[in-house]
């Protein structure tokens, strides 16, 4: 499958390996739309297990956003990973697997991601007036927006 | 001025001071109400905004995060060995699930396994688990749609299953069972015979269960043919677990990719056919006695030799991604760790299948009746504390 994917995309994918008995592709963030399309309609990878993300602060490229996939029929499963800046917005793949859409508010809720093409980008876990976005790694673990628990909660801190 | 509007007239001007009243007061208007989060079918904190046509719903939205306490967040702030007892807080009513799948995780980043001994006694409290966590479904989702009786019935039998959890490892309900490596615990004097004493017990009992409902007439009623999902449907949403099962897809990830000591025993994978609330109640039924065939077999049998892998003192895995899954008792319950080679983890992300999976609520309940989204919601299974983190 790699080497079919490498033949139609060839430096777009930049890493394909295997790593303790797991697949995962590292990917060019252009290709990414395209690529998870093919994966599900050519390769059977019918079922999206997570949509998720991870934060490097001392990146250039700060976010790793990673598609977690599985195909019934194959019975296995790759990680698709593309890196992308802060800021920058990502492709949305709740045209492709519907079950993305809830993954897809909760990283943009935990880290501020945007996706484009997500029908109702908004927050899911935090209040919406929330601000900060929580799994960001500047952002402390005690730190909350005192501004919202003030006006909303009316107490001083929720600490 | 028809009769009731003058009455209604005259109860505004004599004291409430409503004004004038309309023609009439009933509208063909839609309806948008709320319920919960502060509701006792929902099962925790959910607050499910409704938008009705008389008792016909046609759509829902989920306002969810109540319960949200940020456990991903304390995980990247605790080393491995202390991130796990927060792991059973998730879905605490299947903590030894939870606890089952970060410990393969972490092990496989470590790329250690557990012994055998340690493996079957973790299927045997798992599965113990499991039949816990659908007890507990069973009675709250028959008391949601009117039948009080199995509340008391699975109440009951769910009480021995907690007592031998207790006796193992001291506690009841966030087990905290497993170690990273294997178990902490040797089983205690006796422990084969009170689960083997548990198994005779709560045989007969399932059947009394069925017997009380599978073809009760009311039940049958507010089940057959509620929330109707497709196989189809099932896949593109990711919903996993029972719901799936009683979709039609024979999908079960103990026997799609065998993990502890799964692939030694023998049992089936129950699947339905219609994909509604029927179907998925008898999936978990005949869950529970396949559960109860594995324990059978692995408590027999259970070898001898240590219940702990050699694993240091510190754990600091290599630099490494890893995802791990099981079969929770809600459906696949994932683990995404990123180790940076410290003693903390760099990420970890729960993959939890109760938040997926209700994300199906809003196809299941459209076109039907306000009563049936409770039955839907308890058909769901879902745990807030799983669905918030």
């Amino acid at each position: 499958m790699v080497t079919r994917l490498k033949a139609q995309y060839g430096s777009g994918i930049r890493e394909a390996n295997t790593y303790l008995g797991q697949n995962y592709m590292v990917v060019e963030p252009s290709i990414a739309a395209e690529l998870l399309q093919i994966l599900r309609d050519q390769e059977q990878f019918d079922y999206c297990v997570d949509v998720t993300a991870v934060h490097y602060p001392n990146r250039e490229k700060q976010f790793d956003l990673i598609w977690i996939l599985y195909s019934h029929v194959r019975n296995e499963r790759i990680r698709v990973k593309i890196m992308i800046t802060d800021g920058e917005t990502a492709p949305s793949s709740v045209s492709i697997w519907p079950a993305a859409n809830w993954l897809e508010r909760e990283v943009y809720d935990m880290f501020g991601i945007r996706f484009e093409g997500h029908p109702d980008l908004k927050r899911i876990l935090l209040p919406d007036g929330w601000k900060g976005h929580p799994l960001r790694k500047d952002y402390g673990i005690i730190q909350q927006d005192q501004e919202w628990v003030q006006i909303n909660l009316g107490i001083e801190s929720g600490q | 001025m028809t009769d009731a509007t003058k009455s209604l007239s005259r109860l505004s001007s004599s004291n409430l001071e409503l004004g004038e009243p309309d023609k009439t007061f009933l509208d063909t208007n839609e309806l948008i109400i709320n319920m919960g989060p502060q509701h006792p079918a929902t099962h925790g904190v959910l607050r499910v905004i409704l938008k009705l046509d008389g008792e016909k719903v046609l759509g829902t939205e989920c306002v969810i995060g109540y319960l949200h306490r940020g456990v991903e967040k304390i995980a990247e702030h605790r080393t491995y060995a202390m991130f796990n007892p927060y792991v059973d807080r998730m879905d605490y009513v299947a903590a030894v699930s939870n606890g089952l799948g970060y410990c393969e995780a972490v092990e496989k980043l470590l790329n250690v396994e557990a012994p055998p001994r340690a493996k079957y006694i973790r299927v045997i409290l798992t599965e113990l688990n499991r039949l816990a966590s659908h007890m507990l479904w069973l009675g709250t989702h028959a008391l949601d749609i009117g039948a009080i009786t199995p509340l008391f019935y699975t109440f009951r039998d769910r009480e021995e299953i907690l007592k031998i959890f207790e006796k193992y490892c001291g506690a009841r309900l966030t087990t905290h069972a497993f170690r990273i490596g294997g178990c902490q615990y040797e089983t205690y004097e006796g422990f084969e015979r009170d689960v083997t004493k548990f198994v005779d017990f709560v045989k007969p009992k399932i059947d009394e269960y069925e017997e009380l409902l599978t073809t009760n007439r009311i039940w049958v009623k507010r089940t057959k043919g509620v929330g109707v999902i497709s196989d189809k449907d099932c896949i593109a949403l990711g919903v996993t677990g029972p719901v799936l099962r009683a979709s039609g897809v024979k999908w079960d990830l103990r026997k799609a990719q065998p993990y502890a000591a799964y692939s030694d025993f023998d049992f089936e994978i129950p699947t339905g056919q219609n994909g509604d609330t029927y179907d998925r109640y008898l999936v978990r039924m005949q869950e529970m006695r396949q559960s109860l065939r594995i324990i059978e077999q692995a408590v027999g049998k259970i070898p001898e030799g240590p219940i702990m892998a050699k694993v240091p003192k510190v754990l600091k895995p290599p630099v490494g991604e890893i995802y791990h899954s099981i079969e929770a008792p809600k459906g696949e319950l994932g683990y995404f760790i990123v180790s940076d080679g410290s003693t903390q983890p760099y990420r970890v992300r729960v993959r939890p299948p109760s938040f997926v999976n209700l994300q199906a609520l809003d196809m299941m309940v459209r076109g039907q009746l306000v009563a049936d989204v409770i039955a839907v919601i308890g058909t769901l299974d879902i745990v807030l504390g799983e669905v918030d983190r």
